[in-house]
């Protein structure tokens, strides 16, 4: 399978196998092949393919290659040398506040999806080992509402909830006890309430996948519960873990909103220096550092990517 | 022997199980119980100011109709750029799949952030290299307030992967090649055999991807801010600066109108699925 960002429970994809309405029926009869039949799709397929490719191009190739031009050349504001080679952009970029925005990015992505899959798991194990089937179904609904539900309006609840005026800090006074939401302690709570879905949805495939047998096998063994998990399920659980690891780590990452709408700048990260330097927020003769920024942040997807996709291919293997 | 080894390990996880649930419902629940109270409790008791006010707020149906507008397009030319070529990789060689899985997975490595630089990035060329060239009016039109295809441009590119994923889906549970060639022996021509033959098919995965695209350019912030439009997501974040019942009353509505395209997503697919059932 492919990935996504935020894999949601598919009806139509439950139902892989049922084949759909009427095609059973259609089926039986189809003639071989001949060669004739098969040429006219083939040359017609790239043809229906050629405004997908057109659109991408324009869309996307043009943009990432502003982006590679922009961050190694000066910007067109500098007084001397516009548009001429350089790497400064990139030290820049990697220096300063920006390294720091950087660090902080990476360290928020990385704590809130680590707490996002310890906590995940045990969640979805409940779901999938619960016996009350509209329970899973109504889980798994709210997983994907929830892990959709980025953005805006999670800032405005959690600001609502949890912020200075919020109803739960009235409630028990939580701002004497030092609480703030706009610190990377409280973007870090938001964060997890659309990872922690993330993660349900992407390892409930895995732990349906986990037979019965395997327990029962492990069980005549002697092994106990902790035994069991130790050395049979984690082990094979443990690709899928990582991938949806890596996946809230990417999510977490390429966030924007809510921190841009929660916290504004006492939380540095990179996605708002990026657009902070878009906005012309930064010294003259720096108009491409954010294009370098950019850079920056797609090499870290890049790396999250190669290594998700291997991970993901291993536990489809394991778990079909 | 299934009941031995069942009864005794599952008893005590039956507790650990609820506790669980139970701790994650009032993690899930409590903002979205807190939101709602904030947005209708006010000094003296319960109001709905928040929400009828938001009609007669300013801008707010320019900013709705906007969204709407962009999101409608979105899905159109989504659905009008994926929908063929994934039926052609289909019925055409396996290489020309690889290379469609690949390219819609590639937008995921592009954070929105920086899509929009790029964007921002392209757009400068047009005053700064192409002044004189009739290229420059493209780069207008593409920019114009009114309807800003850029937007249109970059949500079609984040809504891709999810897109693809949900088509694919659907695919796999239809056998393109062998529906096309029956109704091609059957004197179907070309566009017939898609359209009555393939599209009805595909119609629970055509439902999903439109819906998923809709959800996200209602909630998409990034790229218009930064570029400097105004639909409903951007005024949302201007109006909560002034007025913060109000932004959190929109919150709990965007919340509620994605709760009900996912639920009509599930209906439409739950309906197509007992369908073989019953006839």
């Amino acid at each position: 399978m492919t990935t996504a960002p935020t894999p949601v429970p598919t009806p139509a994809a439950t139902d892989e196998f049922s084949g759909g309405p009427g095609v059973s029926g259609t089926a039986s009869p189809a003639p071989a092949r001949s060669h004739a039949k098969r040429r006219a799709p083939r040359g017609g397929s790239w043809m229906a393919t050629l405004p997908l490719f057109a659109f991408f191009v324009i869309a996307f190739g043009l943009p990432a290659v502003a982006i590679v031009i922009g961050a190694f050349t000066v910007s067109s504001d500098a007084e001397t040398g516009a548009g001429s080679f350089t790497t400064a952009n990139l030290t820049d970029s990697v220096s300063g506040a920006y390294w720091t925005a950087l660090l902080s990015s990476l360290k928020l992505s990385a704590l809130t999806a680590l707490i996002g899959t310890l906590v995940g798991l045990p969640i979805a194990q409940a779901v999938v080992t619960s016996r009350f089937r509209m329970l899973r179904e109504a889980v798994l609904t709210a997983s994907g509402v929830l892990a959709n539900f980025g953005g805006l309006p999670l800032a405005f609840a959690f600001v609502a909830t949890l912020g200075n005026a919020g109803e739960l800090t009235k409630l028990f006074h939580l701002t004497d006890h030092g609480w703030t939401l706009y610190s990377f302690s409280g973007l870090s709570v938001a964060y997890l309430y659309f990872l922690i879905p993330l993660m349900v949805l992407t390892i409930t495939p895995a732990l349906d996948g986990l037979r019965l047998q395997w327990r029962e096998a492990a069980q005549n063994n002697r092994a106990t519960g902790l035994q069991y998990w130790r050395f049979v399920a984690l082990p094979i659980l443990l690709p899928s873990l990582l991938g949806g690891f890596v996946l809230l780590f990417g999510s977490a990452f390429a966030a924007y909103a809510t921190a841009a709408a929660m916290v504004g700048a006492t939380v540095p990260l990179i996605s708002r220096q990026i657009a902070d330097a878009l906005s012309g927020n930064v010294l003259v003769g720096q108009g491409n550092l954010a294009l370098a920024l950019s850079l920056d942040m797609i090499i870290v997807a890049v790396v999250v990517m190669a290594i998700y996709l291997p991970l993901q291919r291993r536990s489809a293997r394991w778990l079909s | 022997m299934a009941q031995l080894t069942s009864r005794s390990p599952m008893r005590r996880p039956r507790l650990g199980r609820g506790l669980v649930l139970l701790v994650a419902a009032l993690y899930f629940l409590i903002p979205m119980g807190a939101s709602i109270w904030f947005s209708i409790s006010d000094n003296n008791g319960i109001g709905f100011q928040a929400y009828t006010g938001l009609l007669g707020a300013e801008g707010f149906t320019d900013s709705l109709w906007l969204t709407l507008k962009l999101a409608l397009a979105t899905v159109v030319l989504l659905l009008l750029l994926l929908v063929p070529a994934m039926i052609a990789a289909r019925l055409g060689s396996p290489r020309l799949r690889t290379i469609l899985e690949v390219l819609c997975t590639l937008p995921l490595v592009v954070p929105p952030v920086a899509l929009t630089a790029g964007m921002i990035g392209v757009l400068r060329w047009g005053p700064d290299y192409l002044m004189d060239t009739p290229f420059f009016q493209t780069f207008v039109f593409v920019q114009q307030p009114e309807f800003p295809i850029v937007l249109v441009l970059a949500y079609v590119l984040m809504a891709l992967p999810l897109a693809y994923r949900a088509l694919d889906a659907g695919l796999r549970s239809v056998d393109v090649r062998t529906l096309v060639e029956a109704a091609r022996n059957c004197g179907a021509s070309w566009p017939r055999s898609v359209f009555t033959v393939i599209l009805p098919n595909l119609r629970g995965a055509l439902l999903n991807a439109s819906f998923l695209t809709l959800a996200l350019v209602l909630g998409e912030f990034t790229a218009a801010s930064i570029l400097g439009y105004q639909p409903f997501p951007v005024w949302i974040y201007a109006v909560g600066n002034s007025q913060g019942q109000m932004s959190v009353a929109v919150s709990v509505l965007s919340l509620l109108i994605t709760w009900v395209l996912l639920l009509l997503l599930a209906a439409a697919g739950r309906e197509r699925r007992h369908k073989p059932a019953h006839s």
